[in-house]
């Protein structure tokens, strides 16, 4: 046998029923403003907002493992930038979510300058000081209502859309849009070769750089890329919310803390964990956020517990168990007339020449 | 025409000891050559300063003519520089197949349907192809060390630098990587190496130098490199098995 007679596959057989399941799940989603309430559309894009920033900090963290506890930093400033450019710029709102999102890439490019001299805790707590920095400096803007924060003027509230049900469908539509744009950009990414020279960098370095791998500017393209997607999602959150102020913008629990925790519980470092960590994490604040404090008690609990018993997450445990990769990202070397995956021994050692 | 690789008077030191004084060699196209020397003799750091890693206080590192002293190590392996590491480095999380598509995207600069058939090519030609899905992190040594060839191969070098790949292997393994080194020589790849294992070393190489305390001391035909008198003296008076 030669293996001349090899094809290259992404695809795996979980991951083709797993596209028809997502287009099927896309399409009831993309119908929801005509079959719920607006409560209902409000969660909906909440989750949406998380799953992106999850998503992303996914991509940071978990694939190129740049663990930064700072991304409420870019949720801020897209919220700010948001209202800025719709106050002062006099921009459509959907029109200031975009430019919101180059804002943050313009800004994340000198702040990687400086985050990038720090590795690993440093760089951790190097990204928390960064976002400190902008929601003191974002308290000092006293257009924007200074440390108690504005609300967004009627008149660009009423540009959104004539009623108050337009405008819900509006924002949930765009979110939805967001997500799925976040999404397909970030499997993209990770099989393209800037995918392969992140995992390439986060699994051994020294060996990246002396593959032609350049590590700075791949580390540089992928955290600008992230300030960017987390800023315009940050820009949508508070276009939603139609209010802001520095503590809720810079959060650092609401947009840190939880997205770490719903890709923490999920799987960090697979596609599909912070998508099973969004579902878990919004379970568990519908059912107990009644209960106050003993509801952050509980989040805590969870996550001890996963990090003990299932470091790979909710979903690193099922994949791992059945082998099921609803998106793949390896490229697999398929042998005619051999399954993959059969053990070396059942087969010759060495190929004839 | 100018030497593939050409080192001109390189030296370094880390604090007190020095790993490099000044070395100058020429290595012709096409040429394998081997290195050998006692441990701390500098032969890695050496190959450090052709790769990059590690940056020369003085001399320069030219390569295909050109001086390359300030690229950095990826840029070098664009250029066409490769090595296997002593103690192999894979990507432990990502497989096999992936490993080589490091090297064949980003040093090669292929695309991706080309870098796919490089690839396959290579897995086959280290016999590895029926490892290809498997994680890099759970291979043998000898397949690891396999794996570094073959990386390196992907990257589809002009120099390629050797270090220690027969180490720790059996004999029967020990000859099967011989022929493919030897292959890959007369695929008309320069070839470096250094090694400890002599006799594999001398199966392939046509010329030998002798590193020690950071100094060229001998270089010549392997045959008689080996026997002369200051490898003798260098190795304790253990006559080196041909």
């Amino acid at each position: 046998m030669s293996a001349q007679a090899a094809h290259i596959e992404t695809a795996t057989r979980a991951s083709r029923i797993g596209v028809v399941a997502i287009a099927l799940a896309l399409a009831a989603l993309a119908a929801a403003p005509f079959l719920t309430d607006g409560a209902n559309l409000s969660l909906l894009a909440q989750i949406y907002a998380y799953l992106a920033l999850a998503t992303l900090w996914n991509l940071l963290a978990g694939f190129s493992g740049l663990v930064s506890v700072g991304q409420h930093a870019w949720v801020g400033l897209g919220g700010y930038g948001l209202f800025a450019l719709t106050i002062f710029g006099g921009l459509h709102p959907f029109a200031a979510i975009p430019v919101a999102g180059a804002v943050a890439a313009l800004a994340a490019v000198p702040v990687a300058g400086l985050l990038f001299r720090l590795r690993g805790s440093y760089f951790a707590i190097g990204s928390w000081v960064v976002a400190e920095v902008m929601r003191l400096a974002a308290s000092q803007i006293s257009a924007l209502g200074g440390g108690s924060g504005t609300s967004l003027p009627v008149r660009v509230v009423a540009s959104i859309a004539a009623s108050r049900q337009e405008r819900e469908f509006a924002v949930y539509w765009s979110a939805l849009a967001l997500v799925v744009a976040i999404l397909a950009l970030t499997i993209w990414l990770l099989r393209s070769r800037w995918g392969l020279s992140l995992r390439a960098i986060h699994n051994n370095e020294l060996a990246a750089v002396s593959n032609g791998v350049e590590v700075a500017r791949v580390r540089l393209f992928v955290y600008v890329l992230t300030a960017a997607g987390t800023a315009m999602i940050g820009a949508l959150i508070f276009l939603q919310k139609l209010r802001i102020s520095p503590d809720a913008a810079f959060s650092v629990n609401d947009w840190t803390a939880f997205v770490i925790f719903i890709t923490v519980i999920g799987g960090v470092g697979r596609i599909e964990g912070p998508v099973v960590g969004v579902v878990v994490f919004f379970v568990l604040r519908q059912t107990l956020a009644d209960l106050g404090t003993i509801y952050l008690m509980m989040l805590g609990l969870v996550a001890i517990l996963v990090m003990l018993k299932a470091p790979q997450g909710v979903w690193g445990l099922v994949a791992d168990k059945w082998g099921v990769e609803i998106v793949p990202l390896q490229r697999r070397v398929i042998y005619a007339k051999s399954a993959p995956g059969e053990p070396a021994s059942a087969r010759k050692e060495e190929p004839k020449p | 025409m100018a030497p593939i690789l050409a080192l001109v008077n390189l030296s370094k030191r880390f604090g007190a000891i020095v790993v490099a004084n000044n070395v100058s060699v020429d290595v012709p196209r096409g040429q394998a050559l081997g290195i050998i020397g006692p441990n701390g003799a500098g032969k890695t750091t050496l190959f450090g300063m052709v790769t990059g890693a590690v940056t020369p206080d003085a001399g320069r590192v030219a390569f295909n003519g050109a001086d390359v002293t300030r690229l950095s190590p990826a840029q070098r392996c664009r250029l066409g520089v490769a090595r296997s590491f002593q103690v192999p480095q894979p990507f432990g999380g990502m497989s096999v197949f992936e490993n080589l598509l490091v090297a064949a995207r980003m040093g090669a600069g292929l695309g991706a349907g080309e870098a796919d058939r490089l690839c396959v090519e290579t897995l086959e030609r280290c016999g590895l192809w029926d490892h290809a899905n498997r994680k890099a992190g759970s291979l043998t040594l000898l397949q690891r060390k396999r794996l570094e060839l073959g990386r390196a191969l992907a990257s589809k070098p002009k120099l390629l630098l050797l270090d220690e790949v027969a180490g720790g292997l059996t004999e029967e393994e020990c000859k099967s990587l011989v022929a493919l080194v030897r292959a890959v020589k007369d695929s008309g790849v320069t070839i470096v190496w250094i090694e400890h294992v002599v006799h594999a070393l001398i199966a392939v190489v046509d010329r030998l130098v002798v590193l020690h305390g950071g100094a060229l001391i001998a270089d010549g035909d392997p045959a008689q490199v080996i026997h002369s008198p200051e490898v003798a003296e260098i190795y304790m008076g253990i006559p080196a098995d041909v």
